[in-house]
């Protein structure tokens, strides 16, 4: 295999493996504050992308991106709203049942909509046929926009967290909900946003990859059994462990054609999930008494 | 301040409270004491809102708080140090602080929180030493230092604290009770739930003796301390030695 060859799988799998991350991230903001694993997190992905087309239609790109962003926030924000804020302490079988009932929900609410067609924005600049050249390997613009537009969200993210009132009450919140609502801090209000947050860089990875990837209504349950390996690669909760799973995946699926048959492409990352539950469930940077304090 | 009657409480069908009545006056520095399992963390639990009232009236500031959330009783200056510290203990010392300070920020702004900041620094000179550090990698001293920081981050009229002396070495919580001497002299009211009844009564004004979720003897600290029944089940004096 040339070199040039080699760095366009690598290319590739950083594509799908930063959205991957960004799966997983949401799946993690979710899980921190509230200690459930969101199987809807991939349906969010799916609307970002479907309401974008929609909108574009007859709006700007960025304004279809925008409005598209904020109407899956909104469903976000309502999932909670209506099915999981008012349960007290529910166990940890019921919320799963709970989030996937929701996901199927929201999957076939789509198919009624949109049907089953394939759809996609267009390129963000350029189109299918422009690549810019780096140094023999030859980059779609749009991969440019995906890595970098999830780059910017996991930083942004990151800074948010750590430097912001409403990051800090919500890390409180994941920390120690009693405390954080001894010191004040609306717990319920933190658990709504961490849904909107999730269904928002959902959304927004869900726009900028659809021209790669195209999209359709049932592209969420896959994207949520990669999202929750990658999760628990790098470690239930943990940001870094996320982008890192997520790479590691994008580029093992991406090699993978090379030397299986494309039907296994994703096989694999059922087969990691496996692997891992076995050798080490607390992830590559998990700590192992997470595992072992929540419920999961 | 805080006026409490016929108070009934528990855990889903577990009544623990039974139709308990106290009450605390503006400055006052007042001791509930009570064996292991008496009901105390399931009172001050309940006068935060972490547990349901289930009937009886708890005044605070003449607002009946039956019904208000956790969150809102500590707007309205009602705070608890809860029991086993419960700090945030993957955050730093000082975003600790700071999200205490979260209703006094709201109600009087960014250099109110400043403000009161330092004030708890200067009460607890450790934790400034320890600012950056997680809450987590704390003493288990310093982790109740930073408790009762927090707690005093709000400005708080009313401060509970539920056996803040528990598991601490005797010098650490001879440091403990000098801080709530301090806060007591600096007018605050303090109701302070304590094992350690001795040292709890050595500092209270008045004090409640809790036992199976009824306050069975009330009065003023001194004759507490110098009540016979008190002295033989929570003072461990052996009477019949003595006499
Ligand atoms: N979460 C809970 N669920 C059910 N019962 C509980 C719970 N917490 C406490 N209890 C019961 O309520 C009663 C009072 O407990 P509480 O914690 O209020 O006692 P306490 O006076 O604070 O004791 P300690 O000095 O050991 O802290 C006990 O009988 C206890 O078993
Ligand atoms: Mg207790």
């Amino acid at each position: 295999m040339s070199l040039e060859l080699l760095l366009q799988y690598i290319v590739a799998g950083l594509t799908y493996g930063i959205i991957y991350a960004i799966v997983a991230i949401g799946f993690n903001i979710i899980y921190n504050t509230t200690g459930i694993i969101n199987f809807a997190q991939g349906e969010f992905v799916m609307l970002g992308g479907m309401i974008a087309v929609s909108f574009n239609a007859f709006l700007p790109l960025p304004l279809a991106i925008l409005g598209a962003v904020i109407i899956t926030m909104i469903t976000g924000a309502l999932m909670d709203i209506i099915f999981i804020r008012w349960l007290r302490s529910p166990s940890v079988l019921r919320m799963i049942i709970i989030t996937i009932g929701l996901s199927i929900l929201i999957r076939e609410v789509a198919l009624h909509i949109w049907g089953e067609s394939v759809r996609a924005l267009p390129y963000f600049t350029g189109n299918e046929i422009t690549s810019l050249s780096f140094g023999g390997v030859r980059v779609s613009p749009q991969v440019l926009w995906t890595v970098g537009v999830c780059s910017v969200m996991v930083a942004g993210l990151s800074l948010f967290f750590r430097y912001t009132m409403v990051g800090r009450k919500m890390r409180a919140t994941s920390d120690n909900r009693n405390a954080a609502l001894l010191c004040g801090i609306s717990t319920g209000n933190m658990v709504t946003l961490s849904f909107v947050l999730s269904a928002g860089i959902g959304a927004v990875a869900g726009c900028v990859v659809s021209p790669i990837t195209y999209t359709q209504y049932n592209i969420g349950t896959g994207l949520a059994i990669k999202g929750f390996t990658v999760a628990i690669l790098g470690g239930l909760g943990s940001s870094v462990g996320a982008v890192v799973g997520g790479l590691i995946l994008g580029i093992l699926e991406s090699f993978s054609i090379w030397v299986l048959p494309a039907a296994y492409k994703d096989a694999i990352a059922i087969a990691i999930l496996l692997l891992i539950l076995f050798l080490k469930p607390s992830g590559l940077f998990g700590k192992s008494d997470v595992m072992a304090l929540k419920e999961f | 301040m805080l006026r409490i009657r016929n108070l009934e409480s528990g855990y889903g069908r577990l009544k623990v409270l039974r139709k308990l009545s106290l009450h605390v006056k503006q400055g006052e520095v007042v001791t509930i004491i009570g064996a292991n399992g008496a009901g105390k963390t399931t009172l001050l639990n309940t006068l935060a809102g972490l547990l349901r009232i289930w009937s009886g009236e708890v005044l605070f500031d003449g607002k009946d708080l039956m019904g208000i959330p956790s969150e809102k009783r500590v707007f309205m200056g009602a705070v608890l140090v809860p029991e086993g510290r419960q700090v945030f203990r993957t955050m730093s010392v000082e975003e600790n602080l700071i999200l205490g300070g979260v209703p006094l920020q709201k109600k009087e702004g960014r250099n109110a929180l400043m403000e009161e900041l330092e004030h708890v620094y200067s009460l607890f000179p450790i934790l400034r030493e320890r600012k950056d550090q997680f809450a987590g990698t704390l003493s288990g001293g310093e982790q109740q230092m930073l408790a009762i920081g927090r707690a005093l981050m709000s400005r708080p009229s009313l401060i509970m604290m539920d056996e803040p002396s528990m598991g601490l070495a005797p010098l650490i919580v001879k440091d403990i009770f000098s801080i709530i001497e301090k806060l007591r002299d600096e007018g605050k009211t303090v109701l302070l739930v304590e094992q350690n009844a001795r040292a709890a009564l050595g500092i209270a004004d008045r004090g409640y003796v809790l036992e199976t979720g009824r306050i069975i003897l009330q009065g003023d600290a001194e004759d507490l301390l110098a009540n016979r029944d008190v002295q033989r089940a929570y003072l461990g004096k052996d009477l019949d030695v003595e006499v």
